[in-house]
């Protein structure tokens, strides 16, 4: 006995096996995505008066990554279609853009990390804060004390809070700052461990981009080695790539709500 | 059913199965049963295991200063300073503690009632060929493989194993600067991975494959079970793993997703930059944590249901019941968690909404059990093996059920609340429930598997000394919890019950309630004794047992009994048509006291 249905439908759930199985897992995935959420409100909600981050990310840099995916969503439908209609020039034309899209999209994330990375609080021993990106650093840690200079991009305050609600508090314009290493309480890049804000955005986001590594990894052995199946079992090749992009709309609609979440609110 | 093109993917799947090599067959296998069995052997072996770290835990309970014997020299070579002289350490206790529970439920149970009986019975009760996805499916025994062993090495890491409990709560296994927390983090996501490749196969495989003729109403009660329990993995499990993530992160990365503004560790300010939450750790551990308990339970139901329809020779009572209130298990699992946290201090509003739906979730419970005792009603019972432990698991569940009411309750929580009670209550349950529906599982459908049956001598040796032993061992536990005893105490509360609490108090715990410890530790070494004849059994009889003169020994209705034995590769060697429900026992005018369900009438 072979297994049935795994290309034609099943008559009574108009489905054939594989695309039970994603949506399964996809059912699973939205409850991972969800349980990052509702961390994300529990954190937010619980975290400190005017501590929350907000407008912490740029904006401009995040729609152009929103439309990068979206434009990716519509030419993995258009790989797929390209299919049903017996075009399978157009379909690998489709699927070389929605894998160059994904790397666009991975390669402006990882611009937006190594910006934040770059980016140093530091907390004064006269009180003040310093802020900004590191331009030139010649600190030494020597126990918990710092020696040497470091110069950065960017500006001094006198409350905390003004480096958290950029939306409320303007920034000031950004000059060249010398910070002191003997000067410096304590000093942190803005890595996922700065504050519990930049520890969802980084889990988030890099969870989401692990998400599109592998859609893109999948979709990238179907467009090159795996088309060979086109010729022996066209059905089957069809139904892979409509699998295959199932999981990629999935990847896109997390981003839809990251990106509000994230950048927006 | 339809046939299907013979395409590239089935021929790696049927094609020259006869010629398999060792590997393919034994280690690299997709087949559904051989997977069973994999899954089967290794659950087994973490279940012997995980037992064999609590009897030294309970040596440890009862003789806090005392050496271990006989594996007292092999702890201390194995672990050095953490057990010099073979005398356990508290640092080991709560290492083993933790590694108890966490093989016992993730690795063993699960496992177990899940993935192996799952996968030998549900494709052949539903008539299918196979899983649906044969592939997923040995990759899923991979994943749990790999975990497995994650966990298992992490007892001979520096620091040893996890040591902060099978919760895993945070600041705490955060803040031990061991490296088993990191190990147990990283071995939960391959078995959370397994599992979820487990849960989508399965259900993809009861809707898909089901035999023509074989509706929702006729899948045996057993098939039910596993679905529901399918689903509860499938979303109860990615929270745990998205909270695994993020302890990863505060254990690796030093975020604070779980570490509170301000945390104190020995005495010092650590170093963290806090405005986590500890209670968010607690709602997505135990947003698994419950569903996991029906995980554990609703397998061992479908278990029963089969064993005691079959030898009642009586269609099961109230079929229909029993699957609602397994669909509605399943549904309101997911809405009880907070019952585990009303000590926590998240408000008596959010306490008493859980409470309310602990309440309401104990009846479709009851209804189930309820069904199973009447079945027992009139029938003309064969007290084989099987069915001695499947008469034990009523009133063992029903016991492990109803003292569990009184840890729902907010109000007697208060009291109960990390006592000895608490592990009664869920041992009740997992122990002489479902590990008991797991035994009469593997005698029932040994003789399918092997060809020949297990002793039954030895099989009743085993049933009648495990109940004794179980019951000495879990239920002095009650009397030691409601009088104080806390859980967790490396020393068995011997400090404790010399506490000086004020004039005005009356502290510690009595002789007597610390004396028991003694009893309990000898139980348990009864019990492990007990299980001798049936590791010696389950061995003894591949070989040596009574061979079957029938492909249906049970005289059984469902479908795994109407192939050949062991079944072939591919199952079945015509596509069965269902005609009938899946209990028609003793059905008048038939000549035979049962009617199997792809018998045409």
């Amino acid at each position: 006995m072979d297994i049935p249905y795994t290309v034609a439908p099943r008559q009574d759930t108009g489905l054939y096996n594989a695309k039970v199985g994603i949506w399964l897992f996809l059912a699973s995935e939205v409850m991972l995505f969800g349980a990052l959420f509702s961390s994300y409100i529990l954190l937010r909600v619980g975290a400190a008066e005017e501590m929350w981050p907000q407008g912490w990310l740029n904006v401009p840099v995040g729609t152009a990554n929103t439309l990068v995916l979206i434009t990716s969503s519509i030419t993995t439908v258009m790989a797929w279609a390209s299919l049903k209609m017996n075009q399978f020039n157009k379909f690998k034309f489709y699927h070389a853009c929605t894998i160059l899209l994904a790397f666009t999209f991975v390669g402006i994330k990882s611009y937006e990390y190594h910006d934040k990375f770059n980016h140093y609080e530091f907390t004064l021993a006269n009180g003040t804060f310093a802020d900004g990106h590191m331009h030139e650093n010649h600190l030494k840690q020597e126990g918990a004390a710092w020696t040497g200079y470091a110069i950065i991009q960017g500006h001094v305050v006198t409350e905390e809070a003004e480096l958290y609600n950029l939306k409320k508090h303007k920034q000031p314009s950004h000059s060249e700052v010398r910070v002191e290493g003997p000067q410096i309480k304590k000093m942190s890049n803005y890595g996922p461990w700065h504050n519990t804000y930049t520890a969802i955005y980084f889990t988030l986001t890099g969870l989401h981009a692990l998400h599109v590594i592998g859609g893109a990894l999948v979709i990238g052995f179907l467009w090159g080695p795996g088309s060979k199946m086109w010729k022996t079992d066209p059905e089957r090749f069809t139904n892979r790539i409509e699998i295959s992009g199932l999981f990629w709309h999935f990847v896109d609609l997390v981003w839809i709500f990251l990106f509000p979440v994230l950048y927006l609110l | 059913m339809q046939p299907t093109a013979h395409t590239a993917h089935t021929e790696t799947h049927d094609a020259h199965h006869e010629d398999q090599g060792f590997m393919r067959k034994y280690v690299f296998s997709t087949d559904h049963k051989m997977i069973g069995l994999q899954y089967g052997v290794t659950a087994l072996f973490f279940l012997f295991f995980g037992f064999c770290l609590m009897l030294m835990m309970r040596w440890k309970i009862a003789h806090p200063t005392l050496p271990v014997p006989l594996v007292g020299p092999l702890l201390a070579s194995l672990f050095g300073e953490v057990a010099a002289k073979g005398i356990m350490s508290p640092d080991l206790y709560n290492s083993f503690g933790a590694m108890h529970g966490t093989i016992m439920v993730f690795m063993a149970i699960v496992p177990l009632a899940f993935a192996a009986f799952g996968n030998f019975v549900v494709p052949l009760q539903i008539g299918a060929p196979d899983m649906a996805f044969p592939r997923v499916n040995m990759a899923s025994y991979q994943a749990y493989v790999i975990g497995g062993l994650i966990m298992f090495v992490s007892f001979f890491i520096p620091g040893g194993a996890a040591q902060a409990g099978w919760t895993s709560y945070s600041p705490l296994a955060t803040a031990i600067p061991t490296d088993g927390q990191t190990f147990w983090l990283i071995g939960m996501i391959f078995l959370i991975t397994s599992s979820l490749l487990g849960a989508v196969n399965f259900i993809a495989t009861i809707i898909q494959l089901r035999a023509p003729g074989m509706t929702w109403m006729r899948l045996p009660f057993f098939v039910w079970g596993q679905l529901v329990t399918a689903f509860l993995l499938l979303l109860a499990f990615p929270p745990l793993e998205a909270a695994g993530v993020m302890q990863l992160m505060d254990k690796v990365a030093h975020t604070s997703f779980f570490l509170p503004t301000g945390l104190a560790v020995g005495g010092n300010l650590a170093n963290v930059s806090g405005g986590g939450s500890p209670l968010l750790w607690q709602h997505l551990f135990w947003f698994l944590g419950h569903p996991e308990v029906y995980v554990l339970i609703l397998p061992a139901m479908g278990i029963v249901a089969e064993i005691i329809a079959n030898n009642t020779r009586k269609p099961l009572w109230g079929y229909k019941s029993l699957v609602y209130s397994a669909l509605t298990i399943g549904f309101l699992s997911f809405i009880v968690w907070a019952h585990h946290m009303y000590l926590t201090g998240m408000g008596t509003r959010v306490a008493t909404f859980f409470q309310t739906t602990t309440m309401i979730i104990s009846i479709p419970s009851v209804i189930i059990l309820t069904c199973f005792f009447i079945s027992l009603w009139g029938g003309s019972i064969r007290f084989n093996t099987p069915m001695l432990f499947v008469m034990a698991f009523l009133p063992m569940f029903g016991i492990g059920g109803l003292t569990g009411l009184p840890l729902g309750f907010n109000y007697s929580d208060l009291h109960l609340h990390d006592t000895y009670y608490v592990i009664a209550h869920f041992h009740y349950i997992v122990a002489p429930g479902t590990i008991f529906a797991m035994f009469a599982g593997i005698y029932f459908w040994y003789p399918k598997i092997t060809g020949r049956m297990m002793s039954e001598f030895w099989g009743k040796v085993h049933f009648w000394s495990s109940l004794v032993f179980m019951n000495l061992i879990f239920q002095p536990m009650f009397a030691q919890g409601m009088a104080g005893m806390l859980r967790r105490m490396a020393d068995g509360g011997a400090n404790y019950s010399q506490a000086v609490v004020g004039a005005d108090a009356k502290g510690g715990l009595s002789a007597q309630v610390m004396g028991l410890h003694t009893y309990i530790l000898w139980a348990a070494v009864g019990l492990a004794i007990a299980q001798i004849p049936f590791i010696v059994n389950l061995f003894w009889s591949i070989n040596h047992g009574k061979k079957v003169t029938s492909d249906n020994p049970w005289q059984s209705t469902t479908l795994e009994w109407q192939t050949p034995t062991p079944p072939p590769h591919g199952n079945f060697a015509q596509v069965p048509d269902v005609h009938r429900g899946p209990y028609e026992y003793s059905v008048p005018g038939q000549t035979a006291d049962f009617s199997p369900q792809n018998q045409a009438s």
